[in-house]
């Protein structure tokens, strides 16, 4: 196993498209890292890059103490699974496993060894004799994990390996991977993982450490607590929760007290946000999550008063919909908390957390409230 | 005392019986099926009757040929196949057959190998002048065949290849049909990268991918090419036409029309019957080949 590090790595394209705008990132001995962002970040592209199934267009990329740019895939020591399986349709699912080793002429003892184990681990033993079309897709994606795995390659790469999976495959899958990730670490033998995938719940429940994209640049690398907690831009901050962080564009003052006006309205905030600002009176971006609202009666004092648009009920919680000027917010309230049924025209009260808002830059949309926080 | 018989039939029972309008539409859609089926298998008949016409004539008399066109022989007899395997030069039909295979084979392996290759080319890498070339070859396929046939035969004759079965084969070794390298592009272009992307990470260079995952996952194109190829080759007349001048060289195809040159008085019932074996590899091979194609590998290894 080996650290992996991208240094300006770069992404041009023949037509002058620029995909990859030179990216930094180290991902350390045993990590599992997330890439994550929405379809078009290049977060692909970067995974394909790092197999060698891309060219590179400027920067390096280096696996351990070896600058890969100019090795073929099969020579940098990783081992990839993709998105649709890619399972070789013609062989039985052993000699999927094995394809690798043979064409690396390794001793058939080893290669039948290699493979019992890796089917014991993934508990494809008895998938052994099948052909792909004969397998299911969670089975499908086991056997490709498999053939990744029985390489022990230096840095494991994964290409959106669940999405083609149902819900519930979906979320047995990420355990058991992340299982498999833990258990290699405990035998010794940790595994660096790069994993791509569009789904925020997969990057938080899976990674050590998450790398946001967006058109091309890294927008935040952070562990998931980190993320969600002190998101370093308005895109990061919107990006990675459920639902998403409300953005709403606001005007702060700062005379007597903290103020906040949006939509018109102008509430006070109370101290615990003002010592960390990092920030001059003006337009900023509010974002407070969802969760990170209570519902009060219309008028309260520090709430934004809005009027209800659309409730939705989840069991558990409702989320509410409620418009303040131009912008409509979503409140997530636990239906354990309501003293009242909400119904939609109902003018109510959202209060923020202040100890959970954040300012985002207006223009540049980078996080102006985290600054004095340490 | 209770017998089975007094116990209501329930499956009848419950039945309701068909209404008027439900029987009106039963009778006409076994009408209309009568109707559909009798007419499929009139045209149908119409249009296989000169084979079968072919086959019954092998197996008549050369007087009886003529005097009915009822495809069913009167008296059947063998002296057909007898006379025309003979032929009227010192070689037996089995010769020619044998010549004919002897274009056929080399022909069909190596259009199968370069046509694999070229539109591998094709299909999976990008290189400079790609635009062009491709549309050079596609330009090929709509060229008519005669057009073609003088300055080959002088470039053949400049070569010494005349009266070989060279320029019958050569060219497809170089993929020389464009069609077939277009069939295998646009079959290759259906089938996802992923697998070779996979082979390539596994480590397979370019070749070791071409030969355990390309090649395996394209098995029925390059059947349906070599299918093609072979009965193309078996029924082609003018080019052996052109370059073969010896008849102990002679393919089936223009061996039949010997036989029609060299007697007098044309024995029509060997020519047909030779015409009816020389149908057969071709057949044979279409079926083999289509339980094959059938059977063929469905690109199973990948969902999406």
């Amino acid at each position: 196993m080996a650290e992996l590090q991208l240094k300006s790595l770069e992404k041009k394209y023949g037509n002058g498209f620029k995909a990859v705008h030179g990216i930094d990132l180290k991902v350390k001995e045993g990590e599992f890292m997330v890439l994550v962002g929405p379809s078009g970040c290049a977060k692909s592209t970067t995974l394909r890059m790092i197999a060698g199934l891309e060219t590179i267009t400027g920067g390096e990329v280096r696996i351990g103490e070896n600058v890969v740019n100019d090795l073929v895939p099969g020579k940098r020591g990783i081992a990839m699974v993709f998105q649709n399986y890619a399972l070789y349709p013609h062989m039985k699912v052993r000699r999927n496993l094995s394809f690798g080793l043979k064409l690396k002429r390794q001793p058939k003892e080893q290669i039948e060894s290699a493979t019992s184990d890796v089917s014991g681990i993934l508990e494809i033993d008895e998938l052994l004799e099948r052909l792909p079309k004969q397998l299911s897709g969670g089975q499908a994606q086991r056997v490709a994990l498999g053939r990744a795995l029985i390489k022990q390659p230096e840095v494991f790469l994964f290409d959106e390996p669940l999405s083609n999976l149902d819900a519930k495959l979906r979320a047995s899958m990420r355990v058991r991977i992340t299982d498999l990730h833990k258990r290699l670490r405990d035998e010794g033998r940790p595994a660096t993982v790069v994993y791509v995938t569009h789904d925020q719940v997969e990057a938080m429940t899976m990674g050590d450490r998450i790398c946001v994209m967006k058109d091309g640049h890294i927008m935040q690398v952070a562990d998931p607590r980190t993320l969600y907690d002190r998101p370093a831009n308005a895109f990061v901050g919107g990006f990675i929760g459920m639902p998403e962080m409300n953005l709403v564009p606001a005007v702060l003052t700062r005379d007597a007290g903290l103020r906040l006006t949006a939509g018109g309205q102008t509430v006070e905030v109370p101290e615990g946000l003002a010592h960390r600002l990092n920030v001059e009176d003006g337009a900023v971006t509010l974002g407070i999550r969802p969760q990170h609202m209570s519902l009060v009666d219309a008028g309260s004092p520090g709430a934004f008063d809005a009027e209800v648009v659309n409730v939705e009920f989840m069991g558990h919680e409702i989320n509410v919909h409620a418009r303040l000027g131009e912008a409509v917010l979503v409140a997530v309230v636990q239906t354990t908390d309501l003293t009242r049924r909400i119904a939609r025209g109902d003018l109510i009260g959202l209060r923020p957390y202040a100890a959970r808002i954040h300012l985002f830059d207006a223009d540049t949309g980078e996080n102006v409230s985290l600054a004095k926080d340490h | 005392m209770v017998t089975l018989s007094d116990l209501p039939d329930q499956s009848r029972a419950e039945r309701t019986p068909p209404t008027p309008l439900e029987l009106k539409l039963r009778r006409r859609n076994r009408i209309n099926a009568f109707v559909r089926y009798s007419l499929l298998i009139l045209v149908g008949f119409i249009m296989i009757y000169p084979l079968l016409w072919l086959v019954g004539a092998a197996f008549k008399t050369n007087s009886e040929i003529f005097s009915s066109a009822w495809f069913w022989p009167a008296r059947p007899t063998l002296d057909g196949f007898r006379e025309g395997w003979e032929t009227s030069t010192p070689y037996n039909f089995g010769h020619f057959f044998l010549n004919s295979m002897y274009i056929v084979i080399p022909k069909v392996i190596g259009t199968a190998i370069s046509c694999t290759l070229v539109a591998y080319g094709f299909a999976r890498f990008e290189f400079p002048g790609k635009k062009i070339l491709f549309s050079i070859l596609i330009a090929t396929l709509l060229l008519p065949d005669v057009v073609t046939r003088i300055p080959q035969y002088l470039l053949f004759r400049e070569l010494g290849w005349l009266d070989t079965y060279l320029p019958l084969f050569v060219p497809s070794w170089v993929a020389g049909d464009a069609f077939f390298v277009f069939m295998v592009i646009q079959f290759l272009r259906a089938i996802p990268r992923e697998m070779e992307e996979a082979a390539r990470v596994d480590g397979a260079n370019t070749a070791q991918t071409l030969i355990f995952i390309v090649v395996p996952i394209l098995m029925p194109a390059i059947i349906s090419v070599c299918l093609f190829q072979f009965m193309w080759t078996m029924n082609d007349f003018l080019g052996p036409l052109i370059y073969i001048s010896s008849v102990e060289k002679y393919p089936v195809s223009i061996a039949l029309k010997l036989s029609i040159d060299a007697t007098e008085a044309f024995n029509w019932n060997a020519i047909l019957s030779m015409t009816v074996l020389a149908l057969i590899p071709s057949l044979v091979v279409f079926f083999l080949a289509q339980k094959s194609f059938i059977e063929g590998i469905s690109t199973g290894g990948v969902k999406g």
